[in-house]
């Protein structure tokens, strides 16, 4: 689709492009959060702590953002050994991300917290589940590096740089999403 | 039509010349998008059919919506009237009675009145209106091969369609479309079983939207990526056209907005589907209370409207951006304030995003808080009064041409300042306690909205229907089209003014049986015939539309208006790519007109010796 001798602006289109659809994703969080502070000081509005679950995840999903930028490093050095390392864990690191999210869930439920139980508790489960389903899809574009890793030959082309280079600022978007995420949830 | 046109051979030569050589045709990717039936006119990747295919859906939808219109219009006209001939087209929501007489069901008047606002807010003047001309102009304006992502920018449409046949498939629902008005406020729209048409018809109502919130954001996009990065060498953001100016903006806006809205509805699914309270409190069924409680239906109206109040400019922007460009064109003299215009256009951007709550005057909104609102929204009228006294002043002694898309340009401007001023008696929160959900702001919003887009729509397609389709529209039967949309509008919605100044409240079923409103049936009935007088004059429309595609007069040159911008250099069958060589350089702004004792001066074509730039 893209052609990589065109001028070097149709690059800079694509890295904008994402640039600007992580600014819309922001735009939905920051809605949804300030939903949240709006809601809160109204009342009838149910305490009780994070699960440990959710801390787990957190530190699964700061070691994956380390291995997504060891397996570009990889590539960039024409690395192909560590890059396919580094890919694969960034890919499974991602995996059990979600798995956490989903243990969180289920510790919520067995605690009591289901989701139609109160206001504050549905913010929770709204919250991390649309944050999920953008790490889903950060994995769906991470699998494409995988199986590109796998399925073709190794070549550094400038184009293929830029694809994965594109991946990595998604997948660091989405982890300092749910850091932000956790650190608001904490602090209210 | 004008005189002094070059010849084309020296016009093309200087894109020879001095164009920038980009080697778009050592590649063939280019042609790979267009190589069978299917790559061509359906999957294109081109933005010019992809523009096209916006504009045909946009009529396709534009017609739905209006012949709904029309059909609760007859019912708030003739409350009494039998409508048995409509049961072939509406079936069982025409119930005929002991005498014979067919009745209209209340629900499917909500259902209709619901069905219009979405479509013709979302689908014709959304879609329909950005989607076309952003697509088919903004490469073309610039001087780019095509969008930023080409596959992105088909996506975008696929999601708009599949948005509507979501949407076109719910209407057939045995409980009917959606009916809870177009703001979509809960209860009605949280709680399936709060009508019948809350049900399934909400639940495909909420998946179009967010699959038209998609189609929006990719769009977008490419819409901003494509302006920031892929202009042509001299194409500075100063001398870009107004039109390009605009379709930035509008999906600055739209990226801003849209995604916001989508929260709004997914926190709205899970309360039809998971059981939360986010939008629901205190809710009695026949007499029963459920057990939904801590949530604010309030909330659903700050997310709706901070979405909702921008997209009013989303809608209004662009149709702005099309109106400075066919007036400055066709009153043959620059725009008059460039750079205001372009300051105001980012004035009203701002200011939109921090006015939405004077939808909600009379939801309970803290007084105090209300004061602020009415504040910015007030001052939103400046930005405005400047645009419009700019177009008129470009207008004031220019070498006017009356033709079709010149009409509706001066049409939009008067739709706009009477919209406008009424707009200005809304904002002000004491006032809208007496006109707050009455005829009043129907009548505004149809006004300084629906009729002034659909102007600006109108006179785009007008105007660059040659450049779409090769031929020219017929100038005569446009020339009615106009006369009979303009004065057809004004009979149409001036008299809502005063009916919503009595007090008369939108979205009733009928008036007859209320003393308070009794006495203005033959007011009802003038508008409805009116309207259906005015809806006639757009049948005309789609039919001049498609005869001439086939039949219209051919364009024989490549710049038939004398035009300064960069789509008027393209050949007449405008390829993949555009331009079949290089691309042109720009070494002016958009607007010379008249300079020089020239006619015009197109963009490409460098300064003469001696000459200055035009300041603006
Ligand atoms: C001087 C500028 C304007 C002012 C001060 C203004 C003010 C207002 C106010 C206060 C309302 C709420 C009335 C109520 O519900 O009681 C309103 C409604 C509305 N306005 Fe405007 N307006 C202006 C221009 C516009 C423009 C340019 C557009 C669109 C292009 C627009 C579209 C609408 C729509 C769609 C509604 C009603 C939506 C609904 O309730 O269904 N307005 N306006
Ligand atoms: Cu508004």
């Amino acid at each position: 689709m893209i052609d990589k001798n065109l001028a070097p602006s149709r690059y800079q289109a694509l890295k904008f492009g994402l640039w600007i659809g992580m600014a819309s994703i922001t735009m939905m969080f920051a809605a949804l959060t300030s939903a949240y502070l709006v809601r809160r000081p109204a009342g009838n509005w149910y305490e009780f702590k994070l699960p440990v679950q959710f801390f787990v995840s957190t530190i699964i999903i700061i070691a994956s953002s380390i291995t997504m930028e060891w397996a570009y490093k990889s590539l960039k050095n024409q690395n192909q050994k560590n890059y396919n390392y580094g890919i694969v864990l960034t890919f499974g690191l991602g995996i059990l991300f979600l798995v956490s999210q989903i243990l969180s869930w289920k510790a919520l439920v067995a605690s009591g917290i289901t989701i139609d139980l109160s206001v504050s508790g549905s913010f929770l489960y709204a919250l991390s589940g649309i944050h999920a389903v953008h790490v889903i899809g950060g994995i769906a574009a991470i699998m494409v590096c995988v199986a590109n890793a796998f399925l073709n030959s190794f070549t550094v082309s400038s184009m293929r740089l830029l694809k994965v280079d594109l991946v990595r600022q998604y997948w660091h978007f989405v982890d300092i999403l749910w850091i932000y995420l956790l650190l608001f949830l904490i602090l209210q | 039509m004008s005189a002094n046109h070059s010849p084309l051979v020296e016009k093309d030569k200087l894109i020879q010349e001095l164009g920038y050589d980009d080697h778009f045709h050592e590649h063939h990717h280019g042609d790979k998008y267009q190589t069978n039936f299917l790559t061509t006119y359906i999957f294109s990747q081109d933005h010019k059919m992809i523009a096209r295919q916006f504009l045909m859906t946009g009529i396709f939808w534009a017609v739905i919506g209006a012949a709904m219109s029309i059909i609760f219009r007859l019912q708030l006209g003739y409350p009494d009237a039998d409508l048995s001939w409509l049961k072939p087209v509406l079936g069982k929501w025409i119930t005929i009675n002991d005498a014979g007489i067919g009745r209209l069901e209340p629900e499917f008047y909500y259902a209709l009145v619901t069905m219009h606002g979405t479509i013709i807010v979302f689908f014709v003047l959304t879609a329909g209106l950005s989607g076309t001309f952003s697509n088919l102009l903004i490469p073309l304006q610039i001087g780019a091969r095509d969008m930023a992502s080409p596959f992105l920018n088909m996506l975008s449409y696929w999601f708009f369609f599949l948005s509507s046949v979501v949407m076109f498939y719910s209407l057939f629902l045995s409980t009917g479309p959606f009916s809870g008005g177009w703001t979509a406020y809960p209860p009605l729209s949280a709680l399936p079983q709060a009508s019948i048409g809350s049900g399934a018809g909400m639940t495909l109502w909420t998946v179009s939207l967010v699959l038209f919130v998609v189609s929006v954001l990719l769009g977008g996009m490419n819409y901003i990526t494509t302006i920031l990065n892929l202009r042509t060498k001299g194409m500075s953001m100063w001398r870009m056209p107004l039109t390009v100016w605009a379709f930035l903006v509008t999906a600055i806006l739209g990226l801003l907005s849209f995604p916001v809205l989508a929260s709004g509805f997914f926190l709205m699914l899970f309360d039809r589907s998971l059981g939360t309270s986010f939008y629901l409190s205190d809710i009695f069924i026949n007499g029963q209370a459920l057990d939904r409680i801590g949530g604010s239906p309030i909330l659903y109206q700050h997310i709706f409207w901070f979405l909702g109040h921008p997209e009013v400019y989303i809608i209004i922007l662009p149709a702005m951006g099309i109106v400075s460009e066919v007036l400055s064109v066709h009153a043959r003299k620059p725009i008059f304030g460039y750079r205001a215009m372009v300051y105001s256009i980012l004035a009203i951007a701002f200011l939109s995003f921090i006015v939405w709550a004077h939808h909600m005057f009379m939801s309970g909104v803290n007084p105090f808080i209300s004061n602020f609102f009415v504040v910015f929204t007030l001052i939103i009228a400046v930005p405005s009064a400047v645009k419009v006294f700019n177009w008129i002043s470009t207008l004031y002694g220019g070498n006017i041409r009356l033709n079709t898309p010149m009409l509706f340009c001066i049409g939009f401007v008067s739709m706009f300042i009477s919209g406008g001023l009424t707009g200005i008696f809304l904002g002000n929160s004491a006032i809208d306690i007496q006109q707050h959900d009455t005829y009043f702001v129907v009548a505004h919003f149809h006004i300084v909205m629906g009729v002034a887009a659909f102007f600006g729509m109108f006179a785009g397609v007008y105007n660059w229907f040659p450049k779409m389709f090769g031929r020219f529209m017929n100038e005569t039967l446009g020339k009615i089209h106009f006369w009979v949309t303009m004065i057809g509008a004004y009979a149409v919605f001036g008299p809502m003014h005063y009916l919503g100044m009595a007090g008369v409240p939108r979205r009733y079923y009928r008036f007859d049986n209320f003393d308070a409103f009794k006495d203005f049936t033959d007011m009802n009935k003038f508008i409805t015939i009116a309207a259906i007088i005015t809806f006639f004059a757009q049948l005309l429309f789609v039919v001049n539309f498609f005869w001439s595609m086939y039949k219209g007069r051919k364009m024989t040159e490549q710049n038939p208006y004398g035009s300064n911008s960069l789509e008027w250099t393209t050949p007449i069958e405008t390829g993949h790519g555009n331009w079949p060589e290089k691309i042109p350089t720009v070494q002016r702004w958009a607007y010379d007109y008249g300079k020089d004792n020239k006619e015009f001066i197109q963009q490409h074509v460098p300064l003469a010796e001696g000459e200055e730039h035009s300041s603006h």
